[in-house]
């Protein structure tokens, strides 16, 4: 990998990563959906500067097609269910946020650590930067688990799925076509089936505050 | 090639059909006749000599076997659909029912006909989003708390396993094997960086155990369970989570020579052994019978993950047949629970008392099952626990077979407890129709009337009735319904005009309980004593299963060789 091909991608992940960070970092669920919508350009991104340096064609067409989906649907559908809700903010997370920054602190340390079988493998510029893809995923699981607003739990999902994307093309340049539209179709179906339930729950429950999922319990 | 392609093709046509001609008429049993389409197809597949592959698909002995696994639980719950939903005043929810349920199976079908482990995720993945609405089927704020609880782990439980195939694919990548198919994967896995491996592997095996309910990822699955209409209850315990299973098997058979076995051995002690003690001490002080089947079914996924860590022939022989068996049996189950569901119109234990005595063949059949499910002979379930623990025994997990058979014995003793409540004695006591409870219970029968309910359910219900004449000759448990649907007399029925209205009445309380929690106990208590009256399709479904699992546990028969095979797949 040239240098400057070294610094687009170094460059991509920082962005990656920052984007990911700033959604613990905000409240309004409006600028989380923004955020996640960065998000995606910045994968795509990433995904376009693999493709520039094997010079392949295929890479740059999924690029721009994770870019659509990852920066253009989902960030829609997002700004759908949210307009519908009439709710703005994250009221009461779990753990607030400058614990939040620590933890996402950690939780970069801690993926450094799993990485190291990965980077020992084979230590190119682009495993290196796969530490970054695993605090996104490690992110995600944060974010799903202490935050109550239905919406923050789809993007804590996103956010996952960001991150395993990412894992995906750094480490091999993608999984096949095929499955590369698949795992994406699954992805969108998902969120489609989500933001049903929310209006659902909505409907149900008056909010889609998960602290009155209580119903059933043993 | 064909036959590779139709199981997956059967239930996709079937599910086109409900969506263009609706839940209605004859169609209804359409999704039966495709299930039994895909049982055929894994039939005639087991059958063949060399196994036969279509582009990105192929099936192997275990692949086919579960293809028959599958077919068979479809079928049975598919049987019980239409008389489940006869209640059901909707027709959008219906048809959605119908389409969905279709799409579940061939879902399944195709995440075991994968040759590619990127196209099984994708597969499983596809179950969660379409089974997402069928456990939210009913709407109400439980069931709506389920599904979203459902969609939420199962899909970042099963992102993990995505994480765990993107780093075998990496590793593949560097041994020089540029490609996700099973059987390259499994032929290259000794040249795989055992670093990257472990990760991948670990991941993979977690994810599809969290979609395969095996503790401490199992916080979904009691929730859903409970919550599905019963006919997709069972297809969730009897395939789905076998289906995950699978998964878990065609990733052992890449990890152990990648790893070598004590890795993946000592990853599903832990899980089988957590899920063992979780069902223990849920079981224990379970109140409520659909979260009880939940719970047996983590239970048996447990002793799947034992035999599967045992790992021998043996034991994977023992395995596939519990597979099968526990597919049968919880199906059963699972069907008879819609039937008192709608009969007492509360899933409490509290509230079924005397089932044997209110109709001999519910209260038998469910009993037989549980029976069947606690191990006991003449059950298949009982030959595969014991290959399981001798197999145990054999590969040097004895103290872990131990553990198991003690928290075993907890799990009868505490099945044993609420099954018998709920079957034996004498019915509650019958209540005088007092002012309140009739008035409570009429109120929303002539709001079924008033909405057209009893025209959607007569049609169903006079079927239901010429079948049951025409079987009555042939079958002694047929026979033994036959009373009891002539003895069917609820106060609430007397106030509906037709006879019809017998299925609006008993559904009604059911829905009402969804409305307020104190409304359960009461219409269960008004509705305790009465015999419940078994629509026939359940009626067979039921008897089939019961019968095909105690065929199977006093012989293989045929059969023996196709587990045979499947289980070299695994042991090589």
């Amino acid at each position: 990998m040239s240098d400057v091909h070294v610094q687009l991608l170094d460059l991509a992940c920082g962005a990656f990563l920052l984007t990911g960070v700033l959604i613990l970092w905000r409240s309004e669920l409006a600028k989380i959906v923004t955020l996640f919508a960065l998000q995606g350009v910045a994968l795509a991104a990433l995904i376009a500067v693999l493709g520039a340096h094997e010079g392949s064609a295929e890479l740059a067409a999924v690029a721009v097609g994770i870019g659509a989906l990852r920066a253009g649907v989902l960030p829609y559908l997002l700004r759908r269910a949210l307009a519908a809700s009439g709710e703005r903010r994250e009221t009461k997370p779990i753990v607030n946020v400058a614990s939040s920054l620590v933890a996402a602190a950690v939780l970069a340390l801690l993926a450094y650590a799993v990485c190291q079988p990965v980077i020992r493998l084979a230590p190119t510029p682009a495993t290196q930067a796969v530490p970054v893809a695993m605090t996104v995923i490690f992110l995600g699981f944060f974010v799903l688990a202490t935050r109550r607003r239905a919406l923050s739990q789809v993007v804590g999902f996103l956010l996952i799925d960001n991150g395993i994307t990412a894992m995906a093309f750094l480490t091999a340049g993608g999984l096949s076509p095929v499955v590369e539209i698949g795992v994406s179709l699954d992805v969108l179906l998902a969120v489609l089936v989500l933001q049903v339930l929310t209006t659902r729950m909505r409907a149900a429950f008056g909010g889609t505050d998960l602290d009155e999922l209580r119903e059933l319990r043993d | 090639m064909l036959l590779v392609v139709l199981p997956i093709l059967l239930p996709c046509l079937a599910a086109a059909v409900y969506a263009l001609a609706g839940w209605r008429g004859p169609v209804r049993w359409l999704g039966a006749l495709s299930s039994a389409g895909v049982l055929a197809c894994g039939i005639a597949l087991s059958l063949q000599q060399a196994p036969p592959s279509a582009p990105g698909l192929r099936a192997d002995a275990l692949s086919s076997f579960m293809l028959i696994v599958i077919g068979a639980v479809a079928t049975l719950a598919m049987l019980a659909g239409p008389s489940y939903l006869a209640a059901e005043d909707d027709a959008r929810a219906a048809r959605r029912y119908g389409v969905l349920t279709q799409g579940f199976i061939a879902a399944m079908a195709l995440a075991v006909l994968a040759a590619n482990l990127g196209v099984l995720w994708v597969a499983v993945e596809a179950t969660t989003i379409v089974t997402a609405f069928l456990v939210g089927h009913r709407r109400t704020r439980a069931a709506v708390e389920a599904a979203w609880k459902y969609v939420v782990v199962c899909s970042a439980g099963i992102a993990l396993a995505l994480l765990g195939v993107v780093l075998l694919h990496f590793a593949a990548a560097q041994a020089g094997v540029e490609s996700l198919e099973l059987d390259v994967l499994a032929a290259h896995a000794a040249d795989l960086d055992p670093g990257v491996a472990r990760i991948a592997v670990a991941l993979l095996l977690l994810g599809f155990g969290t979609k395969a309910g095996l503790a401490p990822m199992h916080a979904w699955l009691p929730d859903a369970h409970s919550q599905a209409p019963a006919p997709v209850s069972a297809l969730m315990s009897g395939v789905l989570l076998s289906v995950a299973f699978y998964a878990m098997l065609r990733v052992k058979v890449i990890a152990d020579p990648a790893l070598g076995p004590a890795f993946t051995r000592n990853l599903l002690l832990v899980l089988a052994l957590l899920s063992l003690l979780v069902a223990a001490l849920l079981l224990i002080a379970q109140r409520d019978y659909k979260r009880m089947l939940a719970y047996s079914s983590i239970e048996h996924m447990g002793l799947l993950a034992l035999g599967a860590a045992a790992g021998g022939r043996l034991a994977l022989t023992a395995v596939l047949l519990h597979v099968l068996g526990h597919g049968l049996g919880k199906s059963v189950l699972f069907i008879g629970s819609g039937t008192i569901l709608h009969a007492t119109g509360s899933s409490r234990v509290a509230a079924v008392r005397g089932l044997l005595a209110r109709s001999p063949l519910l209260g038998g059949a469910f009993g037989l099952a549980l029976l069947a499910l606690l191990g006991l002979p003449p059950f298949s379930l009982f030959a595969s626990e014991l290959g399981i623990f001798r197999a145990g025994f054999q590969d040097g997990i004895g103290w872990a077979v131990a553990v198991a058979l003690v928290l075993l014995l907890v799990i009868v003793a505490a099945v044993g407890r609420i099954g018998s409540r709920m079957i034996l004695g004498s019915p509650l006591s019958a209540q005088p129709p007092d002012a309140e409870t009739a008035a409570g219970a009429a109120e929303p029968v002539l709001a079924a009337v008033a909405a057209g309910a009893p025209q959607a359910a007569a049609q169903p219900a006079a079927e239901a009735g010429d079948r049951r004449a025409t079987e009555a000759s042939g079958t002694p448990e047929a026979a033994s319904a036959e009373p009891v649907l002539v003895a069917v007399a609820t106060p609430a029925a007397h106030s509906a005009e037709t006879g019809a209205g017998t299925d609006a009445a008993e559904a009604a309380p059911a829905k009402a309980s969804d409305e307020e929690p104190g409304g359960p106990a009461k219409a269960g208590a008004s509705a305790g004593a009465e015999p419940v009256k078994v629509p026939a399709g359940v009626a067979v479904a039921m008897v089939a299963g019961l019968v095909a699992c105690g065929l199977l546990g006093i012989t293989a028969g045929p059969l023996q060789s196709i587990l045979d095979n499947a289980a070299q797949v695994v042991v090589p």
